[in-house]
This record gives structure tokens, C-alpha cells and sequence, in this order.
């Protein structure tokens, strides 16, 4: 059937299972639009800046597990969308992103909103495309989706000039697709699954590293499997949590900058780490060459890039991890590591002053966010911003299914929490999402809630209010003498502010009235704001400082009131 | 570090459509590898180009740009020739001053070289060489002393020796090469002007 470049797009959304479009239009992308009414089937929620539009489509994707989907005009469209984009790349998350551009006359001739968007987009895609053929549309679009969302997923770019949307082309949707510079890896290596059970049947102190590939694979169930059946305990790394329940009696919780110590400890002092579905990232490891060099070094993963590139790899095992664990089990005998197991949990248990939460009257970060965590069901989203709220709730939340963490891992942005928990809450409309906000962080995108405000999205949001930049005011506190600058951040009354956008909102200052706040919130059907003011100068506990190895972990300051020692 | 630093022939084949020099370029400028020589052309097999690229790293680098460059969608295949029984082969033009009574003793180094000159001025001789890299830097010592006005290379290419290939013959179908070909590319022709 002959359609337009616009029909071909929505109809060709529409096959590769978008529902969803977080868009926001401009004079390019106005024919696009302009078909829309005749394509009921694709929802197109108008957010209030691309940036927030790329996060929700990135939030989407994590709740849901399926390809997510931003749209943006061209020029200042484009470019606002670089950050989400970056960050999906960064965090593998299938991401489909569409820009329109100038038509293709204007092309190279620095149009009013030209902006070279493909060749801004290439380092921060796993591919991207410039369609200037309407007959190409159906084709790339279904290439894109299958590149997005098959191998090492990622964000894929589709740049499309105006006069293409207008264009009229044959709709023909390709039965299948097949790129000959794209190899999905097949089955693992016989030869290298022998040898890593060789490793792990001799090994005394195996260690598993389980991060974003196990949940990205679907693979939780067969770590579990895996983990059980050789009794090797199990760290994650940030984007890792959920992919083992943090209550498994092998789950020992995070890793790296702000792990525990006793994983940190059980790290450098394995004589096996397998690497499952992670990429061997600084934050995680330490620095590089002093990461525990007693350990030999197994690494599952579906991106041969991501093999001996950060450390040197004894065994790397190529392959899905979904197959490969299942193969690992049934190569390796049925074992339990008692003693180690048991130096761990004495690590654990003479170091629980390490990340405990400060007694006393005072509102902590991370008595709120625990707080907030015991009152979750099985089916909350978590999704936070980045700082020390992140870390708080990386350490004190109790993650037990994958994806019930949604946050900003590779790239680290702030201002990911409130958009991105916006999308997820698209994905799961019936779920219990709470966004822990940075006070920086949600001034950075706060404009989505008017979007949450027109689409009813019951997000709730907790600022974690410090009335800092809390994570490098602890920088400048420790590495830059208490040298404080730029980081006390004034911010607008929340509550008001809230209330403006017709969104529940509430203050709370007293810890006693931090239970009933998050009742309140969780009872209400809609949005809510809830602004904690927690303590300002609070420290993430244990500290590995940048640069340092894992062994070197830093704990907190023993307590030196005399009350509290005697505690 | 002691790590040694050797010269790697890496031979990329690629799809022939806009933006992917970009891609090769801009992924070893991201990742801080070192390009000595490119070298980009057709091939047997049309739609595919071969990227002869010479990268001057330690050994562990090399095996990450072979990784990476593979990760590009527009990458059919990559191989590392270096230490492979191959067929190395660089091209220069080489531009020395030469007056007429040092033509000859110009000429006879040419001949030592198996080289050519093909430009012949009052002033200057243009030399073409053809030769592996130890071959060409000799030449050039020895040209030197009457002074090399300019020079230009093509980069390193490769091929191995024997019935062993690094092509891919991997012909899409027509409809696909149709998609391949014209993506990106700006269609023919006056175009209607729309613009906002
Ligand atoms: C977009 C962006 N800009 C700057 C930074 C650097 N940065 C990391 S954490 C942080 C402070 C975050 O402050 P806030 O959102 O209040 O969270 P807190 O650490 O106080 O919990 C900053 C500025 C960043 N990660 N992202
Ligand atoms: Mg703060």
C-alpha cells in the first residue's frame, strides 16, 4: 500500500511494538504529527523538554523490558536529547530514538534548526540512521528495533528530514531482518566452558560479579541456579541489584565505591571472580591494576568488546548469558563453600558499624529511604537520581526482582529520577513507583511533572532534601579540605512548587513523621511530592576514594561521643 | 609499562554507505586509538569497502580496536595481518630537487629502489615507489641529501599470500543492497523546497 513517509513511520512503530511515544514536536517533525490522529494505537505523551522525554522512554524500557521509544524535532530537539541518548548507551537500554531533520534540500546548507545530528548521535548509539528515501522507512525502522533490542541492547537513532515524512513510498514491512556486519553470538565455546569449570571446580574462594547483562538477559533464574549449585556467593554491581534477591542467603549485595566492605573484602581476597553480564567498570572495581591480584578471572558476556578490556581475562566466555549459566552448572560440580562464606559474614559482621545508620533524632537520607523500601510491595519501582541518595538506596533497599532498580549507572545523571520514574510509570500503570530525588537532581527536569500532571501518573516522588549537592559537597569534605564551593543549592519552596502543578505535596522534617508521610503518599491516587528535609552533611559509608583499590575501602569514622560508643 | 609498541595492519571490510569513515574515525578518536595509515577502497564484492588501517599499539589495544571496529554494525569483518604470511604494499610520490648533472646519479637510486620517476623538471624529479615501509624509508634516507621538496603516501595496504582470503563474500539480497545503498545518500534530481 502506498502511504506517506509520516503513515510509514507510526505504522512501522506500530510493528515493532512501540505503543508508547514520549515526543515533543517542532516544525520538522509537524508532518509526522499531523498523521497521528489516524494512528490511535501509538500513545504519544507530550512531555515538557526532550531530555525528560529520552529518560521516560529509557525508564520505560527498564520497567517494561521491551524497546522504548523518544521522539524530537531537529536542531535543539536533537540536541536536547543527547544526554538520555548517552545514557541509555551507557546502561545498555533498548532505545529507539527519532528526530526530524531538514529537508533533505537544506541538508548541508545550515538550515534554521539544522543540526548534524547523526554525526553528534554516532558515539553515543549502537547504530544510527539517515533516511532520504520514504521507500526506506519501513525497512529501517524494523532493523533499527531488531538491533536495539537483540545482542548487547542499546539505544538505536533514526534522523529523518521533513520532506521524507511527506514523501509517499510503497509500505512494504520486511518478513525479516539479517545485517551481515551484525553476529549474534551463538553457543558458548565447548572449550572455554570446561575450562572455566576447571576454575571454579579448584577454585576455594569463588566469587560471583553479577551486573545489568544477567537482568538485560533474563538470566536471574539461572544465576540463581548457577550461584546454588556451586555455592558461590553473588555481588552485584549497581545496575546488577534484583538480579539475585538481596534476601538470598548467597546475595551479598554491592559492590565497589559505595559497597559494603565485606564485599569489597570478599572481592580482593576471592581466588575466582566470574563476571556475569558486566562490564569490569571503575566504579565497581577499583582501580584497575590493583584489583585483587590473587584472583583468576572468568567473564560472561555478549559483547566480545567487553572482554579484557578493563582487566586481564583468564577464561572469557562469549555467549548469552541465559545459555551459558545453564551450560556452567551443569559443567561444574555441586559444591558449598562454608569457610569462605563464613569469613565473609564475619567481615560482614565485624564491619556493621560500617554502613549503619546514625542513631539519634536527627532525619537521615537513609532513614527515609529505608523507611521508604519497608513499605514497598513486590511489584514497587525504585528509580532514583544520582548522588548519595543513589548510593543510600543502592545499599539500604532491599531489591529482590530485576528492574526494581531504575537509575542512571554508567552515565551517572542527575536529573534522570524524575523523568525516568514518569516512564516507568507508563510501563506499569498499576505498580507503586517511587522516585528518591536528589535536591539538585529534580531541579534538573522537574518540569515533567506538569507531563505526570496530564497523563495521571501516580509517581511518588521523595526528595531527598540536604540542601547540598550532597555528593561532592562529601567530595569537597574529604579530598578538598572542607573547601565547600558551589555545592549549598537554595531551592524553591517544594511544597508550593508542588502544589502549582496541582500535585499532592508534603514537607517533612521530623523523623517521627516519616512513616505516616509515606503512608499518606502511597494511599493517594496521583502524584505526590513529598520534600524530606534530611540532615545536610551526612556521608556515604564505606568509601572506596577514586582512584584506590577495592582493598582500600574506607569505612566511617568509628562514633566518638561517649554515648555512642557506649551504644 | 614495557608494553612494545609494533605497527598492526588491520583490515576492516565495510559497508560502502555515507557516515561509515566517520564511525571507524570517530571510534578510534574516542577510545584514544592511534591511526598510522588508512587506507579506504572498493572491493571485489560491490557494496563492501576495505579499510586497511595501520595501528601502532601494544598488543592487548590491538585486540580491543579489532573488538570495537567489529561492534560497528557497518563492519562486515575485521582481521589483524600482522605476522600473517602477507603481501604488504604502500605507495608514494616523492618529489626531490635535482639539478640536471645529479639526474643521473638520482636515477641510478631510483633503479637500486625499483622505483620510477615519472615527472622529470629542470629542477625536480617526481619519484613513485612502491615497497614496504623498510624499502621506502632507505629510499628516503638516501634521497635526502638532495632534498625532498615534497612527498605523499597512500597508507599501507594488504592481502595474503596463497588461497587464503580475508574477503567476505556475503552478496545481500538486491533489495537490501538497494537499502544499503541508497541510506543516507541524497537522492537525485531538484527536490521540492519545504521548509518552516
Ligand atoms: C548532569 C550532572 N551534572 C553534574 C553531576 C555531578 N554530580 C554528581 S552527584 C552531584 C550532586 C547531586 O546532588 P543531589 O541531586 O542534591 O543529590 P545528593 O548527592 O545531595 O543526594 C553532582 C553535582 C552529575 N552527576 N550529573
Ligand atoms: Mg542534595
Amino acid at each position: 500500500m502506498r502511504m506517506s513517509g509520516a503513515d510509514i513511520v507510526l505504522e512501522s512503530l506500530k510493528r515493532v511494538g512501540i505503543d508508547t511515544v514520549f515526543g515533543y514536536p517542532g516544525g520538522v517533525v509537524l508532518p509526522l504529527y499531523d498523521r497521528w490522529p489516524a494512528h490511535p494505537e501509538v500513545r504519544h505523551i507530550l512531555v515538557r523538554h526532550e531530555q525528560g522525554g529520552g529518560h521516560a522512554a529509557d525508564g520505560y524500557a527498564r520497567a517494561a523490558g521491551r524497546l522504548g521509544c523518544a521522539l524530537a524535532t531537529s536542531g535543539p530537539g536533537a540536541t536536547n536529547l543527547v544526554t538520555a541518548v548517552q545514557n541509555a548507551m551507557m546502561d545498555s537500554v533498548p532505545t529507539l530514538f527519532v528526530t526530524g531533520n531538514v529537508a533533505r534540500n537544506l541538508i548541508g546548507r545550515d538550515g534554521f534548526q539544522e543540526a548534524d545530528a547523526t554525526g553528534i548521535l554516532t558515539p553515543c548509539v549502537k547504530h544510527n540512521y539517515l533516511v532520504m528515501h520514504a521507500e526506506n522507512l519501513a525497512h529501517t525502522f524494523a532493523e533499527a528495533a531488531y538491533l536495539a533490542t537483540t545482542g548487547r541492547p542499546g539505544p538505536v537513532h533514526i534522523d529523518i528530514p521533513k520532506d521524507v515524512f511527506i514523501d509517499e513510498a510503497e509500505f512494504v514491512w520486511p518478513e525479516e531482518v539479517s545485517v551481515r556486519g551484525y553476529d549474534l553470538p551463538g553457543a558458548a565455546d565447548e572449550a572455554d566452558i570446561a575450562r572455566a569449570a576447571e576454575l571454579i571446580d579448584a577454585a576455594e574462594r569463588p566469587l560471583i560479579i553479577a551486573g545489568h547483562g544477567v537482568i538485560l538477559g533474563e538470566a536471574c533464574e539461572e544465576l540463581r541456579q548457577f550461584a546454588e549449585h556451586t555455592g558461590v556467593p553473588v555481588l552485584n554491581t549497581l545496575l546488577g541489584l534484583g538480579s539475585i534477591p538481596r534476601t538470598h542467603v548467597l546475595s551479598y549485595g554491592m559492590m565497589g565505591m559505595h559497597g559494603s566492605y565485606e564485599a569489597n573484602m570478599a572481592a580482593s581476597n576471592a581466588d575466582l571472580v566470574i563476571g556475569i553480564g558486566n562490564r569490569m567498570d571503575d566504579r565497581a572495581i577499583g582501580r584497575f591494576n590493583d584489583f585483587n591480584h590473587h584472583a583468576k578471572l572468568i567473564h560472561v558476556d555478549i559483547d566480545a568488546g567487553e572482554h579484557g578490556k578493563n582487566l586481564p581475562t583468564a577464561v572469557p566466555i562469549l555467549g548469552h548469558v541465559k545459555d551459558v549459566l545453564p551450560q556452567l552448572r551443569d559443567a561444574t560440580r555441586q559444591r558449598s563453600h562454608l569457610d569462605w562464606i563464613r569469613w565473609i559474614d564475619e567481615v560482614r559482621d565485624d564491619h556493621s558499624h560500617s554502613m549503619a545508620i546514625p542513631s539519634g533524632p536527627q532525619m537521615t537520607s537513609q532513614g527515609v529511604i529505608k523507611r521508604i523500601s519497608e513499605r514497598c510491595d513486590d511489584e514497587t519501582v525504585i528509580v532514583t537520581g544520582v548522588g548519595q541518595h543513589q548510593m543510600w538506596a543502592a545499599q539500604h533497599m532491599r531489591f529482590s526482582y530485576p528492574n526494581q532498580l531504575i537509575t542512571s549507572g554508567g552515565l551517572g545523571t542527575m536529573g534522570f529520577e524524575v523523568p525516568a520514574a514518569m516512564g516507568a510509570q507508563v510501563a506499569k500503570p498499576d505498580a507503586l513507583v517511587w522516585s528518591i530525588c536528589g535536591d539538585g537532581g529534580f531541579q534538573m527536569t522537574l518540569q515533567e511533572l506538569a507531563t505526570m500532571v496530564d497523563e495521571n501518573l501516580p509517581v511518588k516522588m521523595a526528595i531527598i532534601n540536604n540542601g547540598y549537592l550532597g555528593m561532592v559537597r562529601q567530595w569537597q569534605e574529604l579530598f578538598y579540605e572542607d573547601n565547600y564551593v558551589a555545592v549549598a543549592i537554595s531551592q524553591p519552596d517544594f511544597v508550593k512548587l508542588g502544589e502549582a502543578y496541582g500535585i499532592k505535596a508534603l514537607r517533612v522534617t521530623d523523623a517521627d513523621k516519616i512513616d505516616g508521610a509515606i503512608a499518606e503518599a502511597n494511599d493517594h491516587d496521583g502524584p505526590v511530592l513529598v520534600d524530606f528535609q534530611v540532615e545536610a552533611e551526612g556521608n556515604v559509608w564505606p568509601m572506596v576514594p577514586a582512584g584506590s583499590a577495592l582493598s582500600e575501602t574506607v569505612e566511617a569514622p568509628r562514633p566518638e561521643t561517649p554515648s555512642e560508643v557506649a551504644r | 609499562m614495557s608494553a612494545e609498541l609494533r605497527k598492526h595492519t588491520v583490515v576492516a571490510l565495510v559497508e560502502d554507505r555515507p557516515g561509515v569513515l566517520n564511525r571507524v574515525a570517530s571510534l578510534f578518536r574516542r577510545r584514544g586509538f592511534n591511526i598510522d595509515s588508512l587506507a579506504v577502497g572498493t572491493t571485489e564484492e560491490p557494496g563492501i569497502s576495505r579499510m586497511t588501517i595501520v595501528v601502532a599499539s601494544e598488543n592487548g589495544i590491538v585486540d580491543q580496536v579489532q573488538k570495537q571496529l567489529a561492534k560497528l554494525i557497518d563492519v562486515i569483518e575485521v582481521a589483524d595481518l600482522t605476522g600473517e604470511d602477507a603481501v604488504i604494499r604502500e605507495l608514494a610520490l616523492i618529489k626531490v630537487a635535482c639539478t640536471t648533472e645529479q639526474r643521473r646519479e638520482v636515477l641510478d637510486l631510483v633503479d637500486i629502489f625499483r622505483a620510477r620517476a615519472v615527472d622529470v623538471a629542470p629542477g625536480s624529479l617526481i619519484i613513485q615507489i612502491v615497497a614496504e615501509e623498510r624499502q621506502f624509508n632507505s629510499l628516503i634516507e638516501n634521497l635526502e641529501p638532495y632534498g625532498i621538496l615534497e612527498m605523499t603516501r597512500t597508507g599501507r595496504i594488504a592481502m595474503l599470500r596463497g588461497d587464503q582470503t580475508t574477503a567476505v563474500h556475503d552478496p545481500e539480497s538486491e533489495e537490501l543492497q538497494r537499502f544499503r545503498h541508497s541510506s543516507g545518500r541524497r537522492p537525485a534530481g531538484e527536490l521540492p523546497y519545504v521548509s518552516d
